[in-house]
């Protein structure tokens, strides 16, 4: 099509759309948690997501960043996100009262194949601030735990105050349809009744797995990425099967600002899940 | 599609019929070089320019843009700076680089940001003769066979008029009597001749076919770091691109007002905060890793992604980059001619 016959009045990809912060509270020190809802109670309710895309998320006056979904589109009205504050736009999101409006534009990216998951074993490995992408696929899997095979969730982070999410995960650990191992780095609390250590040292405690029928899924700060994946290979989980959600530097979240480019892929049309194949194949992923 | 005749004496006519339609935009001599800008006075359009410092980009896509107003309200969006131009003078090169813009702005969530002044500009492509920085053969994009309205060939005794477009079209019926259909045998063979000579005239040739496996084989060679080493991380490569995409959106809200604007503008991959995440994790914090992520996209990454570099071989970068990192050298460097002592040098200079 001639470039002239397109119509760029139906095109608004970049207009954020007023949200109202329905809820907020403090998950740790420095991460909030933040439940919203589009004003326009149609737009709520249609918006429809996969687990693992991402939305941008617009304070006045201070910018707009990329943040990945934490709600489960399985529990569709209200959307939640988890923020550490990191920089201009975060410090702005955690001056913002309850019933505080902001924009939102999405869902963006290609989130987790939900689809091709379907009836197989799920291993989620989750490193601090990782449990964001990964809550709303957990959630996901939960409300339809009929879908799926076996589900288990190794959780490291660095305290027990930086567990985020950790009633959540708590009471997972009373479920007996799934597993839960959960780890801190150090406890500088003296209470805490889990495992100390690294994410890694949860490995040990799987239980035998079904590697063929498994999908890893992988999130937390990079230097974790090169020792979990060594796990999952050693437990020989298919490369194309460990599954991992990439944070980059995002001006637009439609493949146009260019910030968030690896080789000939942007991590926001083609990404932010990308496969540990995707991560040899192009290189710079990880 | 129709090939029309233009007596030398008919062009001013013509762009004075035709400038009461839009604004008229041409390339003008600035210094020793030339820029687009906006001509009342005919005789001020440098017909045998090369290539203008900035691209044809920077009327689709300014450099600074407001995109939206914003109030507590909400997000308003503002297209107030497009109107309707006609841009005259626009070589081959730069109409292929706008052709590769459109595929990054147009074919997945269309931007409206691009599409509308791109929809209102009307392009008036002007043959050219390369000069030793040119490679626009090598490139392919030497001759155009879509991406304009109407393309003039500058002959010897006339143009040749392409009509590429209806509302190309609607402007030569502005003032028909001005065209003539008749294009004579020797109208022809002074074309073709004209080409031919055209095609001789390239000085600079580089085996674009190859790059995209010697990218690849080339991942570590040691002269990425010394051209990192050598790069001052200017940006001014990216600036000049015709196919740099890149852009940066930031808020501004002036002291006691509510009221504010999101400002959209021209950022570059070689600058150290591009892949810079908020809490200060940087992806790219070498400045030899943002400039092979340049090379990676021109030379290889377009390639897969559309089956052609996204280099139109204008030699804008030949001619910017203070420090002679280009396309030219680079492929050299990929093809393993230059000595290595090439790039320590400029390295060291660079420091001095």
């Amino acid at each position: 099509m001639n470039v002239q016959d397109k119509s760029p009045a139906e095109a608004k990809p970049f207009k954020p759309e007023p949200a109202r912060i329905v809820r907020t509270y403090h998950l740790t020190e420095d991460v909030k948690f933040f439940q919203v809802r589009f004003v326009d109670m149609q737009k709520a309710l249609s918006f429809n997501y996969k687990p693992g895309q991402f939305a941008m998320i617009s304070v006045l006056g201070a910018g707009e960043a990329p943040f990945s979904i934490s709600s489960t589109p399985s529990r569709p009205g209200l959307l939640e996100f988890c923020i550490r504050r990191a920089g201009t736009v975060t410090n702005a999101l955690f001056r913002l009262k309850e019933n505080s409006l902001i924009g939102l534009r999405g869902p963006y990216g290609n989130g987790f194949p939900v689809e091709a998951m379907t009836g197989k074993d799920i291993l989620i490995v989750v490193g601090g601030l990782g449990a964001a992408p990964l809550r709303s696929v957990l959630l996901y899997s939960l409300d339809n735990r009929d879908q799926f095979g076996r589900v288990a969730v190794l959780y490291g982070a660095k305290r027990p105050a930086e567990m985020i999410f950790r009633e959540e995960y708590f009471s997972l650990k009373q479920r007996s349809d799934l597993e839960c191992h959960l780890a801190v780095d150090a406890d500088d609390t003296g209470k805490w009744t889990e495992r100390v250590g690294v994410v890694t040292t949860l490995f040990p405690h799987l239980r035998q797995i079904d590697a063929p029928n498994t999908y890893a899924l992988v999130c937390g700060p990079p230097v974790m990425y090169k020792f979990v994946i060594k796990e999952l290979v050693k437990l020989a989980i298919p490369k194309n099967q460990i599954l991992m959600t990439l944070e980059r530097r995002m001006k637009c979240g439609v493949g146009k600002c260019g910030h968030c480019a690896i080789d000939y892929i942007y991590t926001c049309l083609d990404g932010p899940v990308f496969t540990y194949w995707d991560v040899i194949h192009m290189r710079e992923l990880i | 599609m129709r090939i029309l005749k233009l007596q030398k004496n008919c062009l001013f006519p013509f762009l004075e019929a035709i400038s009461k339609e839009a604004e008229l935009w041409a390339p003008v001599a600035k210094g020793d070089k030339f820029a687009f800008d906006r001509v009342a006075d005919f005789s001020r359009i440098a017909m045998n320019a090369t290539r203008t410092i900035i691209p044809a980009k920077k009327i689709m896509v300014p450099a600074n843009f407001n995109m939206f107003h914003f109030t507590e309200k909400g997000y308003k969006e503002d297209l107030s700076h497009v109107t309707d131009r006609i841009l005259f003078g626009v070589h081959a090169c730069d109409i292929h680089g706008l052709l590769t813009l459109d595929k990054i702005f147009t074919q997945v969530y269309p931007d409206p940001y691009y599409l509308e002044p791109r929809k209102r500009t009307m392009i008036l492509g002007l043959s050219c003769w390369p000069d030793e920085h040119c490679f626009c053969k090598s490139t392919h994009t030497h001759i155009v066979e879509e991406g304009y309205d109407l393309f003039f060939t500058n002959l010897e005794s006339c143009f040749l008029v392409w009509i590429g477009s209806s509302r190309g079209d609607d402007l030569i019926r502005l003032v028909p009597d001005l065209f003539d259909e008749n294009l004579t045998e020797k109208d022809i063979k002074t074309y073709i001749q004209w080409q031919a000579e055209r095609d001789n005239a390239f000085k600079t040739e580089i085996q674009f076919v190859r790059l995209p496996d010697l990218m690849e084989l080339n991942y570590r060679a040691p002269f990425w770091e010394e051209l990192g080493a050598a790069c001052l991380a200017c940006g001014s490569c990216t600036m000049v691109c015709p196919t740099c995409n890149c852009y940066n959106v930031m808020d501004k809200q002036f002291l006691g007002e509510k009221p504010g604007q999101r400002i959209r503008h021209w950022d570059s991959c070689t600058l150290p905060e591009y892949s810079e995440v908020a809490g200060g994790e940087n992806f790219r914090e070498k400045k030899f890793q943002r400039l092979k992520l340049w090379y990676t996209h021109k030379l290889q990454a377009y390639v897969s992604k559309y089956g052609k570099p996204s280099c139109v071989g204008c030699g804008r970068c030949l001619v910017t980059c203070p420090v002679q990192i280009n396309v030219k050298t680079v492929a050299a460097a990929l093809e393993g001619q230059e000595p290595e002592a090439f790039w320590k040098n400029l390295a060291k200079e660079a420091t001095r």
